[in-house]
């Protein structure tokens, strides 16, 4: 009996790890390259034949003002999201981690925004947020914070450009807090039982282990959450499409959503390209952060 | 002193429920509303003084049938369903073995090559779909579901390899290694002895993956346009809104057929998840 | 005829920097039972993974039944190998664990069911055979894993540690039935632990490890009563041999050849000892003094049988004294036995 190739580690090691490294350069390296290149040419959806046109299609983006408010909303989105996302996945987890009755119908309730198909949820709130019919303004008038009928008995959540952007947001929280709810649930379990118990033998108090023993001991996976949070806020459009579609007047427009209107409804795709790809630098600096918070992980 | 660790303090375990029911009600409130929508005959419906919390006439299931009956949800939910299906299929066939390369073989370059290969799920949709549609157009896929099965794996197959990662240095090295002294080839240890060990934490990878297919939005918009190819994110909002006319009795019933489900699934295998989550970090 | 042979086997570690094994030359000889005994860390449990293929030599051969096997996998060496941890499979049944390796070997399924039920006849686990490991105790799971060991008619067994895992009271009764075992099946065993009464107990040969190398490979009695060095002297023994510093050597007895002189007859050594503590250990005293006269004053510890009834207070000085063939002695610098 001799050694044939399943019983070679190294031989093994390559044979398992090709398919997915081949499939994984065809269909994310190559199309990555293939967007830098469209970026710099002149391809339409009309006019599929490649001309380089060098950064005209950069130049045109950014005199277009619309490019530069999606960028800003983007960041506003971004920021303002992963810090709820973080703060709201941290307490959730907390709660979750905790033993008490019908906690897994609890938990049930709290993953049903994550599990749920993005646009099945937003379309939830597109009519929690009705213009008309919103259950909220409906609450308001019987308050009395809105006039009982007619002109101004409504807030218009997704009209207002101020309120779009605040429902925007709120859905995005929505939807991402069980996510990070769940990493950091992962990084709390990790944490050695005895060193809680050490620090409530120490006499430490339950504020003085939250904040010297267990965010210190799950910091990394808290960054590790925030930056999914963020990248996932980044580079989502699916609610924007389907509550504002980057309205009222682009008040609610985000790089994606406009690069999505740009280069697929808009046809110009070398333009939509570009838009697209200004997302990379940004990316890569997050991806950047997640390593380092993976590597601070490992050293553990 | 003496009842200190049998009569638990009353005040945090009511902070607690209330924290908990908070919580879970503001995660579920939507899909609260969702549901007494579903079940409202238009004219209670659309009738601002009405109170919108409670049936001012009849609940009925007509939206629901309607649902069904005249629009395509069914094969926007099969199509959901096998391209889940057949995603997870290759996420697997491919992720798996590579997950146990980078996990078991030894390779000195196995820790940075999980890394990059964790990087390649940071890479967005949003800046591949443009380069992608033609990708799609050259296989001849364009506005076919299949375009989606070739595609929805790139985002599958790199987090899938991170968690199994994990999943897999959870076994015992002794057992596939007794299981190579018992007279197999590495191949055939981990084919006989490491993957049926691993199985719930498969399992739970197959969950999360189906998941990220259903949710995945920006490729279905751009590669499948006719309405009997779509997949259920794509297919339920552009086909039960004619212009501005939502029909919001059955887009609600839609919302909570596919979301209650994959909750509960995904709820069975959380535990497992976190599992895999933490050993693919943390056991470096 | 060697059945396990290894020849100038080295294996590094962290390319290089960890020498685990050292240029080891080791042959058991046809049924026997052969410990390989160190301290942890010492390379034992690594050469017997290399023996099994589980690790690769940097250099040397691994020969088995005289055929170089040092490149083969793990499934052509004709070996068994029984784990710490017993590593039973803990989704298959009993049944299912001992047959693992005979559909392996594609043997048959009547001649599997026929083999598996002789293997669990001979350890006396027939009884067990349709549960999950999980419900077995751990003396149970050590007779599930000889078992499925042993339908592979191995030319060996390689055994690590398998005692380790057990609670100590369980531990003698499983070294017992081990031993039988092995001496039902006559099968050539190469046995790993750092346990020295389990060496001391099961080994028709016992080779000393330390730091990668063979200190010294011999029966039991050879290697506690002839040391080839201080490593052994002070590793094997319990409590070790004394070691008296005097000059460029060092002068070795055992703590119970050190007794009263006026129970020694014949050419003893004398030495004072001046006791200042003393326990009583199952029915011996263990005296622990300063010895005097017979180099520089040296911590030692003599033990008494329950014959000896001279008394002993602490905080006296006695005469005592060792028997001259039982003092053995060492190179001070190199720690090797040297003749008087």
């Amino acid at each position: 009996m001799k050694a044939k190739i399943a019983d070679r580690d190294g031989a093994l090691a390559w044979i398992f790890l090709m398919p997915s490294v081949v499939y994984i350069l065809a269909l994310v390296a190559v199309p990555f390259i293939l967007a830098v290149g469209l970026a710099v040419s002149d391809v339409t959806a009309g006019d599929p034949s490649f001309n380089f046109v060098g950064g005209k299609n950069f130049e045109a983006a950014f005199s277009d003002p619309v490019f530069w408010r999606s960028l800003g909303n983007t960041f506003l989105f971004t920021s303002v999201s992963m810090v709820l996302i973080v703060i709201l996945g941290k307490v959730v987890a907390n709660i979750l981690i905790a033993d008490f009755k019908g906690k897994w119908f609890v938990r049930f309730l709290v993953l049903l925004p994550w599990t749920t198909p993005v646009t099945l949820g937003a379309i939830s709130w597109l009519w929690l947020l009705d213009s008309i019919y919103s259950p909220i303004d409906w609450v308001l008038r019987q308050l009395g914070f809105l006039a009982p009928q007619g002109n101004g008995s409504n807030m218009y959540w997704l009209g207002e450009p101020g309120l779009a952007m605040l429902s925007v947001i709120a859905v995005h929280v929505w939807r991402l807090t069980p996510l990070a709810a769940v990493i950091m649930m992962a990084g709390l379990v990790a944490i050695p039982k005895d060193m809680d118990e050490a620090a409530r033998i120490d006499g430490a108090g339950w504020w003085r282990r939250m904040f010297e023993v267990t965010i210190p001991m799950t910091l990394p996976v808290i960054a590790v959450a925030a930056l999914f949070g963020a990248i996932f806020t980044f580079t989502d459009m699916a609610v924007v499409d389907v509550l504002t579609n980057g309205g009222p007047n682009n008040a609610t427009q985000v790089l994606t959503s406009w690069a999505f209107f740009r280069g697929i409804d808009g046809g110009d795709i070398g333009q939509g390209a570009a838009v697209a790809l200004f997302l990379f630098p940004l990316l890569m600096a997050a991806a950047i952060a997640i390593l380092r918070a993976v590597r601070k992980l490992e050293v553990h | 002193m003496a009842a200190k660790g049998s009569a638990r303090p009353v005040m945090p375990r009511v902070a607690l429920y209330l924290a908990a029911i908070t919580v879970a009600f503001c995660s579920a409130a939507p899909f609260l509303w969702s549901v007494i929508t579903a079940f409202k005959q238009n004219r209670d419906l659309y009738n601002p003084d009405n109170n919108p919390f409670l049936f001012n006439r009849p609940p009925t299931p007509d939206h629901i049938a309607y649902l069904f009956e005249k629009t395509a949800f069914g094969t926007y939910l099969w199509n959901t369903l096998w391209v889940g299906v057949l995603v997870v299929l290759i996420t697997l066939v491919l992720g798996l073995p590579a997950a146990y390369a980078l996990a078991r073989l030894d390779r000195p370059w196995a820790g940075w090559f999980g890394i990059v290969i964790f990087l390649v799920y940071l890479v967005p949709p949003s800046l591949l779909f443009l380069s992608l549609s033609r990708i799609v157009v050259a296989l001849g896929l364009q506005d076919s579901t299949w375009s989606l099965v070739v595609i929805y794996p790139t985002i599958t197959i790199p987090v899938s390899i991170w968690l199994l990662i994990g999943f897999l240095k959870a076994v015992p090295r002794d057992i596939e290694e007794q299981a190579m002294v018992d007279g197999y080839s590495r191949l055939g240890a981990f084919w006989r002895a490491v993957v049926p060990l691993t199985f719930p934490g498969i399992v739970a990878v197959v969950v999360f993956a189906f998941t990220l297919t259903a949710s995945e939005f920006i490729y279905a918009l751009a590669f499948v346009s006719p309405s009997s190819e779509k997949v259920l994110s794509t297919g339920v909002p552009t086909e039960l809104v004619r212009g501005d006319v939502f029909f919001w009795q059955s887009l609600q019933a839609a919302t909570i057929i596919v979301a209650l489900p994959l909750a509960f699934v995904f709820n069975l295998f959380l535990d497992r998840f976190i599992a895999g989550f933490t050993q693919g970090a943390v056991k470096g | 005829m060697a059945i396990v042979e290894v020849a100038g086997l080295v294996k590094e570690f962290d390319s290089g920097k960890v020498r685990a094994i050292d240029s080891v030359d080791l042959a058991t000889k046809e049924g026997e039972y052969l410990v390989l005994l160190g301290p942890s860390g010492c390379g034992k449990t690594t050469l017997l993974r290399t023996i099994a293929g589980l690790e690769q030599p940097t250099s040397g051969q691994v020969l088995i039944n005289d055929t170089v096997v040092t490149h083969l996998p793990p499934r052509a060496r004709q070996i068994a190998m029984v784990f710490q941890s017993y590593a039973l499979y803990p989704h298959k049944t009993v049944l299912g664990n001992i047959v693992f390796p005979l559909r392996a070997a594609r043997v048959n399924p009547q001649e599997r069911q026929r083999k598996a039920e002789w293997a669990a006849g001979l350890l006396g686990i027939e009884h067990l055979l349709a549960r999950k490991p999980r419900q077995l105790s751990g003396g149970e799971r050590q007779r599930v894993a000889l078992a499925r060991a042993l339908v592979r008619d191995p030319q060996v067994f390689l055994l690590d540690e398998p005692l380790s895992n057990l609670d100590a009271k369980l531990r003698a009764s499983a070294r017992d039935e081990l031993k039988r075992f092995q001496q039902e099946v006559g099968t050539t065993t190469i046995y790993v632990t750092h346990d020295q009464v389990e060496a001391m107990g099961l080994g028709d040969r016992i080779a000393v490890f330390s730091q990668g190398k063979v200190r010294q490979i011999g029966p039991p009695t050879e290697v506690y009563d002839d040391p080839a060095d201080t490593f052994v002297a002070t590793f094997i023994g319990s409590p070790p041999m004394n070691l008296v510093p005097d000059g460029e050597k060092l002068v070795g007895f055992r703590p119970e050849h050190l007794l009263p002189a006026t129970v020694l007859n014949g050419d003893a050594m004398r030495i004072e000892l001046a006791v200042q503590r003393l326990e009583y250990l199952s029915g011996d005293r263990h005296l622990y003094g300063t010895a005097t006269g017979i180099g520089e004053p040296t911590r030692v510890i003599s033990r008494l049988p329950a014959t000896v009834t001279e008394p002993v207070e602490p905080g006296q000085t006695y005469d005592f004294a060792v028997n001259r063939d039982k003092v053995r002695y060492f190179d001070a610098a190199s720690g090797l036995r040297t003749t008087s």
